[in-house]
């Protein structure tokens, strides 16, 4: 048999074996540092900035995400896409470096999918969290050079129910949140507002505005981090995952929200 | 110990093509249709939770017959290419030929130098926008493109034919199940409730993936 025949078959007692992760650090190598520290030059290039947060709610979670992507001072993209659909019942958020970050999202959502086809059943929502902390520890060799991730994870267990917040730190340390967390450079004013705010038994619709309470604080506070766009019609993203799944709110919704929020804003 | 002794080529591979086919004619039988919404697969499976029908892909599907372990194996390396493929171009890129031929070079090369052949045969399904297609492998690794309706496994010509008979392409999903489902327990000669039948297909209605699989009691209430 072919070399690249015998690599796709199974084995059985490997028990990585259903997971795409392994299966593309196999074929090729996935993350690869180069093990030297990233020159200032290449480091201004570099794209980051965010902040992304996450609450509970009665039925679920909910996640929001800004979408300004900051090179140094220039904003590289008005409209980044930060919080991807993980499966059905689960969501990342990203933020640190974009690259490294975005590929992440997309190995772990396939990586998610993987083993569900393979295993004929998907992880419990603890071990996504948990294999999500596995590929974030192993980027470590990027992220020592200061191409850090850090992710934010979130979603509903579809057997027991529980909805949950995994945080977690540049070296894949995994922790349970008790019903509110952010991430990314805004995030330490984004969590002063949810500190507040957040309830983990609220309506969705409670919960939807905190969060975008928390961005706008976020915004204004952090200049990587970017506010509701009303000119070019660019706002957060706002996912929502119970137990009906995943869906994102349709733009007009969050803009109606936004303006309101500014609304009240300039009333105050 | 006898010393070894020459045997043909055409002799060995008259053997090895017995064996393989001897094997998967003892298994139970699968029937895969190609339905107004896509493609439907009923095969007689009393097992509820070893499948013989899996999800490959967002429109691709993957059925089988024959010994359990090997066509297990092939089902997860297919999984393997199409995830892989998907990553590093893109979701669109990954194709139910691709998959076909890779089948056909895996089971033409153990059929050849393989220990044993894989007593195992084939289908893969992909559901298109605006089709349908059907590849079929055999233990040896022929590939064939199949149209309409094609069986697997033990009785598969006899099935074949009266499937045949009644299929239309156009046939909505539920009407192909039952014609499944009524096939084949006429070619088995057994009653054949909705617990020993395994149901599934690719349906374009879905979202992004097409795979679905119905449970028993869905399976009653169609059958009617």
């Amino acid at each position: 048999m072919t070399d690249s025949l015998a690599n796709l078959f199974p084995r059985p007692f490997e028990a990585s074996s259903s997971s795409f992760v392994e299966l593309l650090s196999g074929q090729r190598p996935l993350l690869e540092g180069h093990g030297a520290p990233v020159p200032d030059e290449l480091r201004q290039l570099m794209v980051d900035g965010t902040t992304v947060v996450a609450l509970t709610w009665a039925d679920g979670v909910v996640m929001v995400g800004d979408r300004r992507a900051t090179a140094g001072n220039f904003i590289a993209h008005p409209d980044m896409r930060k919080v991807f659909e993980a499966d059905t019942m689960s969501v990342i958020g990203i933020s640190g470096s974009a690259g490294p970050a975005m590929a992440l999202a997309r190995v772990f959502a396939t990586e998610l999918e993987h083993y569900e086809k393979v295993e004929g059943e998907p992880l419990s929502l603890e071990g996504k969290s948990n294999q999500l902390a596995n590929m974030v520890r192993g980027n470590l060799p990027m992220a020592m050079q200061g191409l850090v991730v850090v992710p934010l994870f979130a979603g509903v267990d579809r057997h027991t129910g529980e909805k949950s917040i995994y945080e977690y730190d540049p070296v894949g340390g995994r922790y349970l949140a008790r019903d509110h967390a952010a991430t990314g450079s805004g995030s330490l004013t984004a969590r002063a507002v949810l500190k507040r705010a957040a309830d983990p038994e609220s309506t969705l619709d409670t919960a939807v505005t905190t969060a975008l309470e928390a961005l706008f604080e976020a915004a204004d506070a952090d200049s990587a981090t970017g506010g509701p766009d009303l000119v070019r019609g660019i706002y957060p993203l706002v996912a929502v995952v119970d137990a009906d799944g995943y869906r994102e709110l349709v733009t007009d919704d969050v803009e109606a929200r936004s303006r309101a929020l500014l609304d009240a804003a300039s009333d105050a | 110990m006898s010393a070894p002794f020459y045997v043909a080529p055409e002799q060995v591979m008259k053997d090895r093509a017995e064996y393989a086919q001897k094997g998967i004619a003892r298994g139970r039988a699968l029937a895969a249709m190609e339905v107004d919404e896509g493609v439907v697969f009923v095969g007689e499976n009393p097992s509820r939770s070893l499948y013989k029908t899996s999800e490959i892909y967002d429109r691709i599907a993957f059925a089988a017959v024959g010994r359990y372990s090997e066509f297990e194996s092939m089902r997860v390396a297919g999984i393997r290419l199409a995830d892989v493929k998907g990553y590093q171009y893109g979701r669109s890129d990954v194709s139910a030929k691709t998959l076909a031929n890779a089948y056909s070079q895996a089971l033409g090369t153990i059929f050849m130098s393989g220990d044993k052949p894989y007593e195992v045969e084939l289908i893969v399904a992909q559901v298109n926008d605006d089709g349908v297609e059907l590849y079929h492998i055999l233990y040896d690794g022929s590939l064939v493109d199949e149209h309409g309706t094609i069986a697997i496994g033990g009785q598969a010509e006899q099935l074949t034919s009266a499937l045949q008979a009644d299929h239309d392409p156009g046939m909505d999903r539920d009407a192909a199940i039952r014609l499944g489902a009524r096939v084949l327990a006429d070619v088995v000669d057994r009653e054949l409730p909705a617990e020993a039948l395994e149901v599934s297909g690719l349906d374009r209605r879905n979202g992004r993936r097409r795979f679905f699989r119905l449970d028993p009691d869905e399976v009653t209430s169609i059958l009617g």
